[in-house]
């Protein structure tokens, strides 16, 4: 079973009491914004084989939204962070490094 | 390629069942090919199949990471049904439907294909209304579906418990020339017949880059080497996000684990497929006497071939309210696939940004139903360069202009 730590509460939640959300940091397009942007912002996704920054909820918990960057190969979690970072933390993305050396942000 | 028939079961009892030839081939790859079809799953091989049927293509490699049909294909609850709600999906639905009434005979293949009949129970009021309406729009489209009462779904599922204590049936929308067929069959029958046409089907051989020039697709890296092709066929279900990233676009489709289970083997006791979407969950019961079991896909992004626990837990505990015998059955297996869910549950047949570059995706939780009729409509769009009327709906540019084929609304679950 997957378990994250909401940043919120601090609690370790199983995944039973967690709600994914999908991708993470997605930039906005809103009205007047050009089709493909905004179908870009609507629709596609980065769907990577690998290290992928997510939105969650700890909806049987405090409730509130938190990202999380976790590897969807090997489901290892490498750290969890407030809904508000609008790019993944340094600190986290220098874990991620130090762990796959061929990983890059994208 | 030597014909299977009653014959050649009596030939070879009087030879120590010496003569029996191999399927198909295992050649290794030659440099170039007029289409390559990345993908040797149900969609990937019909693919190939109707190119050299319909087209007279046949050099053509169908490639694969691991073997084929070991993808979805190979880990389904084999569901086949054509009771969608929107006309195009409607469309290539029951042409492959009624492809595989065919399908044994058209490639000399048993593919087990059994139309014991499918019943998708109504157990909310939202759901009777919402059946009744897809009979209707079925009547319009030609595929024949009814709304039957209660003891219709008694009568026909004696194992049921209608009077259920949370969500008793209300009804059901009953597609009697649905049903399942033996999914290793599908795969095996089609790779049999391409081989037969002199295609290579090529496996343990992971795709890992594609060369484009001038915005077209000249070839494809492998682990077996580069191989060259004048058209790429992408045909990869849950890596279509992958392969995309090599020919540098994006898809509207994440991918996640589905998850199905069998019970130990029981005599005969059910001889349709009931689906219960409010509840979350479909039985059928295989030839071999298993119940075979799905329930919803999980929610996020994987590709770990498993799923988690609590989804079986949901799954079983919905079934055993639906169907209260099954309570004390052991569970024999439990395995997941990776599927490509796309945002209005329907599937991209598509060109690509890439000219002659096309994909076929996103059949998500439903696609092996789909297998002869996405088969034929790639076949066409890749021979002819464009999309034919069976895929012209289900392009990629549907999700810019807003015309969504949306059957996530219309079916709870859609396998
Ligand atoms: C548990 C479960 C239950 C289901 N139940 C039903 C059902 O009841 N009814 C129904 O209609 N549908 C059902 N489905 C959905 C159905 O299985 C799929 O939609 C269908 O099988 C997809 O077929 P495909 O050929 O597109 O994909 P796959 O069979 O997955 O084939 C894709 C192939 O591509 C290969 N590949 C991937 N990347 C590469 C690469 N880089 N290089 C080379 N090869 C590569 C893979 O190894 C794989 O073999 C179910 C799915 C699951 C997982
Ligand atoms: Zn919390």
């Amino acid at each position: 079973m997957l378990i994250l730590t909401c940043p919120n509460c601090g609690l370790t939640a199983e995944e039973s009491e967690l709600a994914p959300g999908g991708e993470a940091h997605l930039k906005r397009f809103g009205p007047g914004s050009e089709d493909a942007d905004f179908e870009g912002y609507l629709f596609q996704r980065a769907n990577p084989k690998g290290v992928h920054f997510e939105r969650w909820r700890h909806a049987y918990g405090c409730g509130k939204w938190f990202l999380a960057a976790r590897c969807t190969v090997t489901l290892e979690v490498f750290g969890t962070y407030p809904a508000q970072t609008t790019e993944p933390p340094t600190e986290i993305v220098n874990k991620i490094k130090a762990k796959r050396p061929d990983w890059s942000l994208s | 390629m030597r014909r299977y028939s009653a014959f050649a079961i009596a030939r070879e009892a009087f030879r120590h069942h010496l003569g029996w030839e191999r399927a198909w081939a295992s050649p290794a790859p030659k440099s170039r090919y007029d289409v390559i079809i990345v993908g040797a799953g149900g969609h990937g091989l019909a693919t190939a199949y109707y190119l050299g049927k319909n087209h007279g293509i046949t050099n053509v490699a169908v490639i694969e990471k691991g073997w084929l049909g070991g993808g979805n294909t190979g880990r389904n609850t084999t569901i086949i049904r054509s009771n969608y709600l929107q006309d195009p999906s409607a469309a290539i639905y029951e042409k492959s439907r009624s492809l595989y009434e065919n399908l044994s005979q058209d490639f000399n293949y048993n593919v087990m294909f059994s139309p014991r009949g499918v019943i998708m129970l109504a157990q909310t009021e939202h759901e009777v209304r919402g059946y009744k309406r897809t009979a209707h729009a079925n009547a319009l489209q030609g595929v024949t579906t009814e709304f039957i009462s209660p003891d219709r779904v008694k009568d026909l599922c004696p194992i049921i418990n209608i009077d259920g204590p949370r969500y008793p049936v209300l009804g059901g929308l009953w597609q009697a020339r649905g049903g399942t067929a033996r999914h290793d069959a599908v795969a095996w029958g089609y790779a049999r017949a391409c081989s037969a046409m002199g295609m290579d089907i090529i496996q343990q051989c992971e795709v890992t880059g594609i060369t484009a020039q001038g915005g077209k697709v000249t070839g494809v890296q492998t682990t077996k080497g580069a191989i060259g092709c004048a058209k790429l066929g992408i045909v990869v279900a849950g890596h279509s996000g992958v392969l995309a990233e090599m020919a540098g676009f994006r898809l509207p489709i994440e991918s996640v684990a589905l998850q199905a289970l069998v019970s130990e083997p029981i005599k005969p006791c059910m001889d349709v497929v009931v689906m219960a979407n409010t509840v979350h969950g479909y039985m059928s019961q295989s030839d071999k006497g298993e119940m075979v079991i799905g329930g919803g896909a999980d929610g996020y992004n994987n590709y770990t071939q498993r799923g988690s626990f609590h989804h079986i837990e949901e799954t079983v505990r919905a079934l055993i309210e639906t169907f209260p015998m099954i309570s004390r059955l052991k569970m024999l297996r439990q395995w997941g696939g990776i599927v490509d869910m796309t945002g209005d549950r329907s599937p991209i047949i598509s060109p690509t940004p890439l000219g002659n570059c096309f994909i076929n995706c996103g059949w998500g939780t439903g696609g092996f139903k789909a297998i002869p009729g996405s088969g034929w409509a790639t076949a066409e769009m890749i021979a002819g360069g464009a999309p034919g009327p069976l895929a012209a709906a289900f392009g990629l540019e549907r999700f810019r202009e807003g015309r969504f084929i949306d059957e996530s609304v219309a079916a709870g679950v859609a396998h």
